[in-house]
């Protein structure tokens, strides 16, 4: 193990820790305006409506699939009586189905931004950017995937899942990384990058998955606060500069 | 009880020429922006016609607004929160771009830039959304006048309902065709469905004045409120990724200035005012078991500002004395609940909505008289009625669920409005008010009274009868609006407001007023002012100067005495030309207000 490991497996992960907590707050304070979805369905809509839900139900299980796999120790699934065996051919057929839905998904709806005039006009080069790093965790991610599914497969719940667990006690163990396939470690690299881009892209979205509506009264009122009437103070950001 | 207060609008269709300076104006004011290009606030449509978007009307589409589920209780038509949640990566219901209009300019720069040549050079039509040269097939009211009638008429959504029940009665050939115009803006409805379908909680309903707003800062961009609103008044802007809708000129009403829209009315046939309402009622209304029942059911959610024990109750509710007081006087109110000719649009679609319309009449008396009968004449029109060119199937297909009986009544009493105030009008001479026919009130169930309160309201229709609007802070009426306003301001001094030229220490003293102040008052002297342009000032407004006259302050003073200090004749005896004669017409002009 190098310096470079021990800062790749010790500072990577905190840093990226920081920018999305960090950038998610600075969000939230200073520009509500731009957290949005920005759906580009008024510019096209029979294509989205395949991909987004195909891309997007992939992606939330393979999120879930994620935090499972990393964050509830194998000796949990063993004690509720899921066998090695069991659980590697569960996390193996629907991981590589939800995995392929988001694939699918994801190529339509790049297909479907580059070929449509309006939503390719309406790309800024932040959405590019997010798209490469987003298309390339999901690609790395399925390559360490499948060329690791031979028997048992790579049993990451020995190593990955153990080192990720020492970070958030805070007590980083890098050597757990060790020997740990190249293929999965470029995939943690890409998807440490993902996440703390998170925040400064319209990916930001997914942390206002409202939820709450399931729960509010339908009609809101609102009252109209005292000092807020008539003109208000303009903000940054109404206008985008061409 | 529990007492609320809604700022409301009505609209005297008879009156709507369809000039669109509504439109114009509210998007100059509102949506002149990137991202909204496509956005009309305030639209007007002529029926029979598609509308905006297209076949808007046509909820077996677009599903917007409440219907009854099997156990009688209302629910969205699009689905409820779950299924909304499950949709919310890509909304089946959207209308897409295409159902309103591609945006887009014109290659203006080409003319200027062409080089010399034999051809004349172009401006090409380009889409603002894709960039690239495109056709345009279609705009926000591209059947305007009932251009293409003969082709798209059938696809009037009211019209194939009515033709369901009275094909013949529908007729798109040019001799028995008929229209009107319909202006449209958010109905800042009592139960808005806009406001439940929005999984974010951006939208709402304000309590004071019923407005209802989206929070931009809140706003997710999720667009199920576009869905979810029945009269498609919900709009997204495609670069800010919000929704945006019609905020009834909000700022504009705090001050107690009407909107922008009503302000601009060629055919000043717009009313607001405010209407009290039963909070508590307004669920069991909404949920009326049958479509025709919802317009008698919305006029019972109204309260009678004159009743007491309501007053009594608004109080307790802590709304304001001054906007009771309004809603004493509110012509909306009136039209509404004291003489029922407004009714509401599309009631049933069941989100109660607050900006009603009475139904248009005129071309009935036209249509007599070219038949030899007098065209103005009461029993001839009450006859008439139900054989007008714009069939009364289609008017109650728009405003009452398809129940003719409250639309008759309405024309009834516009009808016998004309009848009962002819006679006395054009015998002419008696100064105050005419007098009014009794008999023709009563067959209406009206009063002589009544009929003369109805008749100054649609007639006359005064600017301050037409607005009366309550402002938002009684309390802090000299600090409203602009933070900048101190609270001891320049304008309380003895003669003022003082926002009319200088303040106690000279001209140029004290604070400037804000500018919204300042306009406040020039619209309100120049809409209700006898003169063109006001000569009291001693500070000329030259924006507000018609060319006409010679306002005092146009010219500085003399100082050898022989120069004058009064007012319009301030050119004596300088040589220049004498002003020109006062038009004689202004003053009926005023009168026609
Ligand atoms: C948590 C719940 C989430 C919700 C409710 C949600 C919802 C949405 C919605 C409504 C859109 C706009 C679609 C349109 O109309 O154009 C969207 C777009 C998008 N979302 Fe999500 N999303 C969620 C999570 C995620 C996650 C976890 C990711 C990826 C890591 C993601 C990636 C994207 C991308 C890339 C787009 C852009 C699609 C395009 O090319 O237009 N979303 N999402
Ligand atoms: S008309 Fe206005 S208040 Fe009513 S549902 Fe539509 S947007 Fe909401
Ligand atoms: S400005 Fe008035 S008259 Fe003209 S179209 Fe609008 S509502 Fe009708």
């Amino acid at each position: 193990m190098s310096i470079a490991d021990s800062l790749l497996w010790t500072a990577m992960p905190y840093v990226t820790i920081v920018l999305l907590v960090g950038g998610i707050v600075w969000r939230y304070r200073y520009d509500k305006f731009g957290w949005t979805t920005r759906s580009s369905q008024l510019y096209e809509s029979r294509l989205l409506r395949i991909a987004s839900p195909l891309f997007h139900y992939g992606i939330l299980f393979v999120l879930a699939g994620h935090l499972v796999g990393l964050f509830v120790p194998d000796s949990w699934t063993s004690a509720l009586g899921v066998s090695e065996t069991a659980y590697h051919y569960l996390s193996l057929t629907t991981g590589t189905l939800a995995g392929l839905a988001t694939v699918a998904g994801i190529a339509l709806l790049i297909y479907r931004r580059r070929t449509n005039g309006p939503v390719f006009l309406a790309t800024t080069r932040n959405d590019k950017l997010m798209y490469v790093v987003l298309l390339a965790a999901i690609l790395t991610g399925m390559t360490a995937k499948l060329t690791h599914a031979g028997g048992h497969g790579y049993d990451y719940r020995g190593t990955i899942a153990p080192w990720l667990r020492s970070v958030f006690t805070l007590t980083p163990d890098y050597a757990r990384m060790h020997g740990v396939p190249t293929a999965y470690r470029i995939h943690i690299v890409i998807g440490f990058l993902l996440i703390a881009l998170v925040p400064y892209t319209r990916l930001i979205h997914m942390f206002s998955a409202p939820v709450q509506y399931l729960f509010r009264p339908y009609i809101v009122y609102r009252s109209r606060e005292r000092g807020q009437l008539g003109t208000r103070s303009e903000r940054p950001g109404w206008e985008r500069v061409p | 009880m529990r007492v609320m207060a809604q700022i409301a609008m009505v609209m005297n269709l008879d009156k709507c020429i369809g000039c669109h300076t509504c439109s114009v104006t509210c998007k100059q004011a509102w949506t002149n922006r990137g991202g909204v290009e496509y956005v009309w606030f305030n639209n007007v449509e002529t029926r029979p016609g598609q509308g905006y978007p297209r076949r808007y009307e046509d909820q077996e589409t677009w599903k917007g607004g409440w219907e009854l589920n099997k156990r009688g209780r209302l629910r969205l038509k699009a689905g409820g929160r779950l299924s909304k949640l499950a949709h919310i990566f890509s909304n089946p219901q959207l209308p897409a771009i295409g159902d309103y209009y591609e945006p887009w300019t014109y290659e203006y720069a080409n003319l200027l830039d062409a080089p010399l040549g034999d051809d004349v050079p172009v401006a090409r039509p380009r889409s603002l959304l894709s960039g690239k040269p495109m056709k345009i097939e279609w705009s926000a009211n591209w059947d305007d006048d009932l251009g293409g009638v003969n082709e798209h008429g059938a696809l009037d959504p009211m019209v194939a309902k009515v033709r369901e029940q009275a094909a013949e009665k529908v007729r798109f050939e040019f001799e028995q065709t008929f229209m009107f115009y319909l202006p449209r803006i958010c109905e800042h409805c009592l139960n808005p469905s806009c406001v439940a379908s929005c999984p974010s909680g951006a939208m709402y309903k304000r309590q004071e004045d019923g407005i209802v707003l989206v929070d931009q800062d809140q706003c997710r961009g999720w667009r199920m409120c576009v869905t979810g609103c029945p009269y498609k008044k919900v709009y997204f802007n495609h670069r800010t990724g919000k929704a945006e809708k019609c905020t009834l000129c909000y700022p504009r009403l705090e001050v107690g200035l009407p909107t922008v829209c009503s302000e601009t009315c060629v055919g000043r046939l717009r009313y607001l005012g405010v209407m009290l309402y039963d909070a508590d009622k307004v669920l069991e209304a909404a949920s009326a078991p049958e479509d025709t029942d919802l317009y008698e059911a919305q006029l019972g959610v109204f309260l009678d500002p004159e009743d007491p024990v309501v007053r009594r109750e608004a109080e307790r509710a802590g709304i304001a004395q001054d906007w009771i007081a309004a809603a004493r006087r509110s012509p909306v109110h009136a039209l509404i609940s004291r003489h029922r000719v407004a009714l509401p649009l599309h009631p049933e679609y069941r989100t109660m909505p607050m900006v009603w319309y009475i139904p248009p009449l005129s071309p009935v008396v036209e249509a007599l008289t070219e038949t030899g009968f007098d065209g103005e004449d009461t029993g001839n029109l009450f006859g008439a009625i139900d054989t007008l060119r714009i069939p009364l199937e289609y008017l109650a297909e728009l405003f009452t669920a398809g129940d003719t009986a409250p639309v008759r009544a309405s024309l009834e009493k516009l009808a016998a409005m004309r009848g009962a105030m002819r006679p006395g009008l054009l015998a002419g001479g008696t100064s105050g008010p005419a007098p009014v026919d009794e008999d023709i009130a009563r067959s209406v169930g009206m009063s002589g009274e009544e009929m003369y309160a109805l008749y100054r309201l649609l007639a006359l229709a005064k600017y301050e009868e037409r607005y009366v609007i309550p402002t938002a802070a009684v309390g802090d009426a000299r600090r409203l609006e602009e933070s900048v306003l101190p609270d001891e301001c320049s304008l309380d001094y003895a003669g003022g407001p003082g926002m009319i030229g200088s303040g106690p220490y000279g001209e140029g003293s004290g604070a400037a007023p804000p500018v919204s102040v300042e306009n406040f008052h020039v619209l309100r002297d120049r809409q209700s002012a006898d003169a063109p342009a006001d000569p009291g000032r001693s500070r000329v407004n030259l924006l507000n100067w018609d060319g006409r006259g010679h306002p005092a302050g146009l010219f500085p003073r003399r100082t050898d005495g022989t120069g004058t200090t009064d007012r319009t004749d301030g050119m004596k005896g300088t040589g220049a030309a004498p002003r020109p004669p006062r038009n004689a017409h202004d003053a009926d002009d005023e009168e026609q207000r």
